[in-house]
Parts: structure tokens; C-alpha cells; sequence
């Protein structure tokens, strides 16, 4: 079949190059542009989660071992939403938007029309493999654009799970998937795209955004860091703890990157790991982790001299399953690997300043993590925490729910990213917002140009400035 | 000159003021808003003395196109900010109970601006208006091939603005490439799409954003237009849009007009009656048209115009000043389209009429060459409209008129493609400028118990209820009257 030869071939730069230039065609013939082309495909996509949802998480659990809950609640369910919020909004995010012109442009109408970029390339990751390839993808269509898809290579389950779905759903003269790692990524990287959406980690963004300087292709980096989470006295602690356990382990492991990773607190309370231990997990709610290369990572993160004694719960690991059990470190020195990296994984330490205050400096000497998360009832720390830590998102008295507000930009600022989606914010991302005046042929031909003289300048002035009575004080010579 | 250790040493003590909170308020950014708008006021007199020295310029076209722009702009800014810095409610569905989210913009740090010769005065604030109005601290690169008007926003930004907060670094190429080697918080560029390759590179090491504003070739199409008067007036928004504009030096500049083969000779009359009614028989004396900016730019128009089959199509003007670096307005019939004139953007007083057949072709011949900064259409032709904004793709499309896309506050200014990335103007600067932070707040109140685990179908199939919004299928779940799919 022609599917298969094509599988054994390399997908080398002269492949690359001949599938962007194909999809250039497909865009010039003006197929992805209507309407109906985009909400066919967003159907499609619905469709195929709909009819798929076993197998997606059955490949999500070959992948990363993860619940079936997981799956179906952070993956299916998310990506189901995303595509019904696209085909809800459509047609008025398709429509170009009026604005107000004034007195230096008169008289004149205009508006701002969103336009498909092109030819789109999406790389997504492999902890939320089937939403972070998807979710960028309902944008792209949405908003008009051919695209390719390069899923993780390190959930090939998932990723051969696209490749045959999208083939099967979608239209593929628009859109297609390329399986692969380095080499595969590394000549799509090289080609010219008229957006490229990453989501992965700092080092790659920057190889990323460096191919797309070569062509000026404008890129979202949907990159992470290390969420930290203040814990304030005077909370119901029960609570909070259970939404700080459910956004870290109940998140893939801890493998998001947007877990928590670190709990700053003040030293009274110790209690805070009485109530996980009071709040066991069983093994099988828990995703193991992704693969060799993370684990080994991890197991190094927690064997480190400094860290090792610090472990106050959990610490268990197993190398044959590749699970590492959730573990709470107390104390940690500032300056440990576990401290420098993004975790990704179900390791939490906790640091303990003498006054909470101390915390926003800590976070605000770092990289500007992907979110940041606070829990308190005193107002004025909430609103100076609001106000004073940069980060991509911040949720108070809670964690992660951020996501999934369709409503709210989501991205990162400084090492956690460039760019934002969801929502919208997805069409957005993915469109050119152009604008178009219209004129009329009557107005003010003479006084803009030569030859200049006091009088038109006056003029000139008075319109600039948008006072009528300036403007009829220099018509009539006067200034 | 300052050594680079110096330089990072400033770099440093520019990221503690703004960490010192000192740029956050309000009251802050209206006083650097209105200390530029001072200076506009006072100094109007030796910012045209500049332009006049380094460009040529005469004052009222500087007023037209910066000066007064300028303050226009301030105006706007001073005006919307109190709106632009308000946090945004975002809309949430109901089963957020409890639950408030919006999005607040908050300044992102330490910003670089590298600004461009031809509008020197005008792609430098500009950008830095949006840059302040945000909160940021601004390091501001003016070009050094207009050195005057480089040197005096220098000497006189520190007068008017928090100089701790916005430092001027005057220099070359080598400077602006260690420039661009530091980590920036956002790096708007105002140049060409070469240097803006090397600047996005470069702002790759530190996952820095930028705004690119690039150029192109801009071109205006003509089509038949129904009376004498109407067709005056678009000559004379052509002739404007390209002598009248730093001698065709500009980036929204129109490069070439496309026109019908059997207009073209009109055309060229009305062009021809027109110039010298606008720029006078001695254009250079009467300063009406600008000159060019060095030698360099001098000697690369003086080649493009070398080409023989370029020089056979000149159907008016052609003559060339090196002494005073003038080019007198030149237009040429059909030069060859691989010629040099024809594949690069012009950047002067040189202006090609390209024939065609239908003026519909002049969307296909549009959209085979790079997306524009700019296109231009003078029609009635209600469908022609439609289709130009509909098949064609650049940053903006203006109808019946040129460049006036600039003094809109409302529109985003910017380039798509080989014309640039991101844009400004406006709120669209004030936005470029900024990180819109989503912030979420919750309630220890209420919780959907079924948020954790252990887990089971009757918790998966309320979360598939609620993830539908399906109110009443949660209810009849809780009420054990709905079971769950695996049953």
C-alpha cells in the first residue's frame, strides 16, 4: 500500500521539502479557507475521539501506564471540549472585526481581517501526547491553515495511533502526520513554515525558534519550569492538599508542566506531610514514568547527597516497572539539582522560609516559571502575589485548573514560553490579523503633500491633534 | 566607549530598578508619557534640523510623518492607558462556582528597541511609547545612518524621561550585535529582513519574543477609475505615497504600480503634470522631496538604474546628483521583472509602472512574489475589492489611497512573512509590550469531590458530564439515576 512505502522510506529533507510544497498547493487552492472545510475537519476530529476513545486509552497506557481516568478526563475529554468551543465560535472568530477610525484617517472605514497563515507545522510532546498534538491542531484548522503533525516519538504508541486516525478522519491533502524523532524533526525544522507550535522543553525551543529565524517563521514555544506553590497558615489544609496532590501525582505523575513542582511554606507547617500521608494513592491511579532516560533522571535527582536524607515520605522506586512511588523531600539546599531543573516527575520538596514573603523572591530569582500557585486567605498576600510573581498563569487556592478555561490565554513568559492558545487565543495564534482601510477618493488630498506650506502645516497640525475648532481655525488662517 | 562589562553592569542595574517595582504604576508611565509628549512640543525645531541634516527632510514632512504622529500617539496612549493596564474578566461557565478568572497584562521587563534611519525619530518612540505605557525598562538603539537625529535623542531623552529606566546606546553594526547578545525580555526591530534574521537568531539563546517590522515591495494597483477628478486624486496619493515619503525610503512606501496596458499612457501624463505641480521644477532646493540618506543607498540605486534594459524603460527623470546625494523622481515603463529594480525592494525615488493585461492579473502576479508590508488598491470595482482582501496576503491592504494605514490607532501595524512578525500601534503596542498573565482565584468552598482519586466509573462519568457542561446529567448521576457508559 502506498501508506507503507512510504513508511519505510527516510523522511529525509528532500521529503520534507516535497510534502510542504504539496500542502503549499492544497493552501493555494483555497480548500482549507471555507467555513465548511474547517468545520468538517473539526467534526472529524470530534468524531474520531468519540469513536476512538478505548483505543486512545489503550495506547495511553502502553505509552505511560496512565489511568484510564487520565486519559479520558485530560485527554479525551479536554480535546472533545476544545473542538466543541471551535465549531461553537467559529464563524464569529471568522468574521473580520470593525474598528472605530478617527478624524486623521477621515473619512474612512476599517477592520481587522484574520487570515490563515499557511502552511502550519505543530511538534508536540509526550506526557499529554494525544491533547498537546490535537489541541494546537483545532487551531490550526479553525483558523484555516494546512498542517503537519509531528507527535513525540517517545509515546510511539500514541503517535502511530495519530498518524493512522488523522489518515483515516481528516483531509489529507491538508493535513498530515510525520512520525519520527531527531532526524525526521530535524528536516521539517529545515523548511519553510509559516508558523511553527512547539511544546516541549527550553532546549529545544531554542533550536526551534533559531530554524525558524532562518526563515522568519513566527513560532509559539509552549515550554515549562518549575511551578512553585506558596502555602500560607491559616487555610483549610485538608483542601489544599488535595488539590496540590491531584494537580502533581493525579497529573501523569507529576510528568505536566504545569504540577507543581516545588511547595514553599513556613516553617510551622510540618503538618502538611501528615495529610498526604493520610491521603494514600494506589498504584494503579498513577502514571509510571515515560521511559528509561527520565527515570534514570529522576532516581539521580533524589539520590543526590545533599537531597537523600531529606526524604520524608515515599522515596520507593521501581527501575524493571519504571514507577517511582510519590515522594515528599523536606528542606532541600537551594542549590541541588532538584532545585534547578523542571522535576517532571513525582518528586515534591518542600522549602520552608521564615516569612512567606521571603517566598516571591525565591520564585521571582528564577526563570519565569509556566504557572505559579498560592493558597492563603489573607488578601493582601494574594493580591501582591498576584500582582508581583511573573509566570505564564496563576491560580489561587488551587492548581491547574487554569487549563481549562477556554476563556484564558495559555502560555508562558521568559523560559517557560513565547505565545499563548487555547480558546480563541488558538485561532489567534494561528491567523494573521490584517488590516484594510478604506478610503474614500474625497478628503484631504492637498494638504499632505508638496507643496508644503505654513498653512497646510497649520492644517496639518489642527487634524493630527483631532480638535474641530483647530482644524477650523487653520481652514479659516488663523492658528 | 563603554566596555562590554560596563555595558552588562548598566544592563543589570536597569532589571534592578524595574525589579524595585519603580516602573509598575501608573502615575510612572504617565509621567514618561507626558515628558515625551514635552518633548515633541519643545524640541520640534531641532528634531527638524536633524531630519533636515541627516534626510533632508522638509518640516512639514517631518511633522506629517513623525513629529506630529508622535504626538498624536502620546496622546492616545495617555489617554487609553488607565484601560489598557485593567485587568480583563474572563468569561467562565457555570459550573465555576465560585471561581473568578481574568487576564492582567503585566510589563515584561527589560525591552530593546533598535530603530531604523528613514524615520528615525518615529520608529524610535513610537515603539518606546508602547514600551513605557507597559511598564518595561527600554534600552533604545537609534540607527547611526542618521547620526544627528541618533545623537540628539541621546543627549535629550535623559532630560525627559526616567533615565534609569530608558537608556539611548548610540553605535554601528558592532554594536547592535552585542546588543542583540544580551538577554532581553522582547526585542522590537525596525529594519531589513536580513538583520532581522540575525536578531530572532540571536533572541533564540534566551527564548527572547520579538516584533519584527520589515519591508518589502509594496505595490499599488490602479484600476479604471470613472471621472478626471477621481483619477488626480489617486495620482496624486501615489505621487505622495512615494516621492512625498522620504523619497520613496520607506517601508509602506509604494515600491510599483500595476496597471491596465491601455491606461498606462494616462497614467504617465497625469504622473508627469503632477509632479511638477507637487514638488515644484527644483524639488532638491524647495526640500519638497527628501534625498537619499548616505553614499552606500546612493550608489545602490544609482546600480539598479544601470541595468540597460532598466535605464531603456525610464520614462522620466533618471538624473542623479552624487554631491548631494539627490535622485531627481524618476518612473520607468515595464522595466524587466528579474532585474534588480524589480526583485528588491527600491527604497527611493524610483517608481516602475508594470502593464498588464486585465487588472485582475495583478493579483496573481501579487501573490508570486514575497507577502508585502502593504498593498494598495485604487478601484470602484466593488468585486475587485473583495477579492484582493480575500486572495491576496500582507500585512495590510489600504483602498484608494497610501500609507495612512500609519496614523490609525486602531489597526495593528505589522508584516506577515518576509515583511516581518508581530505588530504595534496603539493598544496593539501597549499589548507587544506586555505578558497578559491568566490568574485564577478559587474558593475553599466548593469542590467536586470527584476531582480525586481513588478512582471509579461513577467519578469518570460525572466528570464526563461536567466536561459536557451536561448540568442535569451530573445531578442524575449523583442521584444514581444515570449510570455510567461501561455499564
Amino acid at each position: 500500500m502506498a501508506g507503507e512505502d512510504k513508511k519505510q522510506q527516510p523522511f529525509d529533507s528532500k521529503a520534507a521539502s516535497s510534502l510542504v510544497a504539496e500542502l503549499r498547493g492544497a493552501f493555494a487552492s483555497g480548500t482549507t479557507r471555507s467555513y465548511q472545510w474547517r468545520e468538517s475537519q473539526l467534526r472529524g476530529l470530534l468524531r474520531m475521539t468519540d469513536e476512538h476513545e478505548q483505543d486512545i486509552v489503550a495506547a495511553l497506557r502502553s505509552d505511560l501506564g496512565k489511568p484510564e481516568l487520565e486519559s479520558v478526563l485530560y485527554e479525551a475529554a479536554m480535546l472533545r471540549n476544545s473542538c466543541k468551543f471551535a465549531l461553537k465560535e467559529l464563524q464569529r472568530w471568522m468574521m473580520p472585526e470593525k474598528v472605530k477610525t478617527s478624524l486623521t484617517t477621515f473619512p474612512s472605514s476599517a477592520e481587522i481581517v484574520s487570515e490563515p497563515l499557511g502552511v502550519v507545522l505543530i511538534i508536540s510532546a509526550w506526557n499529554y501526547p494525544y491533547l498537546l498534538s490535537l489541541d494546537p491542531v483545532v487551531g490550526a484548522i479553525a483558523a484555516g491553515n494546512a498542517v503537519v503533525l509531528k507527535p513525540s516519538e517517545i509515546a510511539p504508541a500514541t503517535s502511530a495511533l495519530l498518524a493512522k486516525l488523522l489518515g483515516e478522519y481528516m483531509d489529507s491533502s491538508s493535513i498530515r502526520v510525520v512520525e519520527g524523532a531527531v532526524p525526521e524533526t530535524t528536516a521539517l525544522l529545515e523548511q519553510k513554515w509559516d508558523k511553527i507550535f512547539y511544546t516541549g522543553n527550553g532546549r529545544v525551543g531554542r533550536i526551534v525558534m533559531a530554524a525558524a529565524a532562518k526563515h522568519l517563521t513566527p513560532v509559539v514555544l509552549e515550554l515549562g519550569g518549575k511551578s512553585p506553590v506558596v502555602v500560607d497558615s491559616g487555610i483549610n489544609l485538608q483542601i489544599a492538599c488535595r488539590r496540590i496532590i491531584v494537580g502533581k501525582w493525579g497529573n501523569n505523575n507529576g510528568q505536566a508542566c504545569i504540577a507543581s513542582d516545588y511547595i514553599i511554606t513556613t516553617k510551622d507547617l510540618n503538618e502538611l506531610e501528615t495529610f498526604y500521608g493520610k491521603n494514600p494513592l494506589e498504584s494503579k491511579d498513577l502514571s509510571r514514568i515515560v521511559n528509561s532516560d527520565h527515570f534514570t533522571r529522576l532516581t539521580k535527582l533524589l539520590d543526590e547527597d545533599k537531597v537523600s536524607k531529606k526524604v520524608v515520605y515515599g522515596g520507593e522506586r521501581d527501575p524493571t516497572k519504571l514507577q517511582i512511588a510519590p515522594t515528599i523531600l523536606l528542606d532541600v539546599p537551594r542549590d541541588s539539582l532538584i532545585m534547578n531543573e523542571e522535576i517532571f516527575g513525582p518528586l515534591l520538596p518542600i522549602l520552608t522560609v521564615d516569612k512567606l514573603e521571603e517566598s516571591f523572591d525565591i520564585i521571582n530569582s528564577g526563570a519565569k516559571p509556566l504557572a505559579a500557585y498560592i493558597f492563603t486567605n489573607d488578601k493582601k498576600l494574594k493580591e501582591h502575589f498576584v500582582n508581583n510573581v511573573s509566570a505564564g498563569g496563576l491560580v489561587v487556592n488551587d492548581t491547574t485548573v487554569h487549563l481549562a478555561v477556554h476563556a484564558l490565554p495559555f502560555g508562558g513568559v521568559g523560559e517557560s514560553g513565547i505565545g499563548a492558545y487555547h480558546g480563541k487565543f488558538s485561532f489567534d495564534a494561528f491567523s494573521h490579523k490584517k488590516a484594510v482601510v478604506y478610503r474614500s477618493f474625497m478628503g484631504d488630498a492637498a494638504i499632505r503633500y508638496p507643496p508644503y506650506t505654513n498653512g497646510k502645516l497649520r492644517l496639518m497640525k489642527a487634524l493630527l491633534g483631532g480638535s474641530i475648532l483647530g482644524i477650523l481655525r487653520a481652514l479659516f488662517g488663523r492658528s | 566607549m563603554e566596555t562590554r562589562g560596563d555595558f552588562e553592569v548598566q544592563l543589570e542595574g536597569m532589571r534592578e530598578y524595574y525589579r524595585g517595582g519603580n516602573t509598575r504604576g501608573a502615575s510612572w508611565r504617565k509621567s514618561q508619557l507626558r515628558g515625551l509628549g514635552r518633548l515633541l512640543e519643545e524640541r520640534e525645531a531641532e528634531m527638524n534640523a536633524a531630519l533636515e541634516f541627516d534626510l533632508g527632510k522638509h518640516p512639514v514632512e517631518s511633522y506629517r510623518d513623525e513629529i506630529g504622529s508622535l504626538i498624536k500617539s502620546v496622546n492616545y496612549a495617555l489617554g487609553c492607558l488607565k484601560g489598557w493596564m485593567s485587568a480583563e474578566k474572563a468569561k467562565l461557565p457555570l459550573a465555576a462556582v465560585l471561581t473568578t478568572a481574568e487576564i492582567i497584562p503585566e510589563p515584561l521587563g527589560l525591552v530593546l528597541i533598535i530603530s531604523s534611519w528613514n524615520f528615525p525619530f518615529g520608529l524610535s518612540l513610537e515603539p518606546l511609547i508602547g514600551a513605557l505605557a507597559a511598564g518595561n525598562v527600554v534600552v533604545l538603539k537609534p540607527s547611526e545612518v542618521a547620526p544627528r537625529c541618533s545623537s540628539l535623542l541621546a543627549n535629550v531623552l535623559p532630560a525627559y524621561l526616567d533615565p534609569k529606566a530608558v537608556k539611548v546606546v548610540e553605535g554601528g553594526p558592532t554594536i547592535s550585535e552585542q546588543l542583540i547578545q544580551q538577554k532581553w525580555d522582547k526585542i522590537l526591530f525596525t529594519g531589513s529582513a536580513r538583520v532581522g534574521r540575525m536578531v530572532m537568531a540571536a533572541a533564540a539563546n534566551h527564548l527572547t519574543p520579538v516584533t519584527l517590522e520589515l519591508g518589502g515591495k509594496c505595490p499599488a494597483v490602479l484600476d479604471s477609475l470613472s471621472n478626471s477628478w477621481v483619477r488626480e486624486v489617486a495620482v496624486q496619493r501615489i505621487l505622495g505615497s512615494k516621492f512625498s515619503a522620504c523619497a520613496g525610503q520607506a517601508c509602506i512606501a509604494i515600491d510599483y504600480v500595476l496597471v491596465e496596458t491601455k491606461f498606462s499612457s494616462t497614467l504617465l501624463e497625469l504622473m508627469k503634470v503632477w509632479i511638477s505641480k507637487m514638488l515644484g521644477e527644483n524639488p532638491r532646493e524647495s526640500r519638497s522631496m527628501a534625498r537619499i540618506v548616505n553614499k552606500n543607498h546612493f550608489f545602490r540605486l544609482k546600480t539598479l538604474l544601470e541595468d540597460p534594459n532598466v535605464k531603456a524603460s525610464i520614462v522620466y527623470g533618471g538624473s542623479m546628483d552624487e554631491n548631494s546625494l539627490f535622485i531627481e523622481p524618476t518612473i520607468l515603463l515595464d522595466p524587466p521583472l528579474e532585474s534588480g529594480l524589480m526583485q528588491d525592494e527600491i527604497f527611493g525615488p524610483l517608481l516602475p509602472i508594470i502593464t498588464l493585461k486585465k487588472i485582475e492579473d495583478s493579483i496573481n502576479f501579487i501573490n508570486s512574489r514575497p507577502k508585502p508590508l502593504a498593498i494598495y488598491v485604487f478601484t470602484h470595482n466593488d468585486s475587485l475589492r473583495k477579492r484582493m482582501v480575500a486572495e491576496t496576503s500582507s500585512g495590510s491592504v489600504t483602498f484608494n489611497d497610501a500609507m495612512v494605514q500609519y496614523v490609525a490607532d486602531t489597526l495593528p501595524f505589522g508584516g506577515i512573512g518576509e515583511s516581518g512578525m508581530g505588530n504595534y500601534h496603539g493598544k496593539f503596542s501597549f499589548d507587544t509590550f506586555s505578558h497578559h498573565k491568566a490568574v485564577v482565584r478559587r474558593s475553599f468552598l466548593v469542590d467536586f469531590w470527584f476531582r480525586f482519586p481513588p478512582w471509579n466509573d461513577h467519578k469518570l462519568q460525572l466528570f464526563r458530564s461536567m466536561y459536557l457542561f451536561d448540568y442535569l446529567g451530573v445531578l442524575l448521576t449523583v442521584l444514581g439515576l444515570k449510570k455510567s457508559k461501561q455499564d
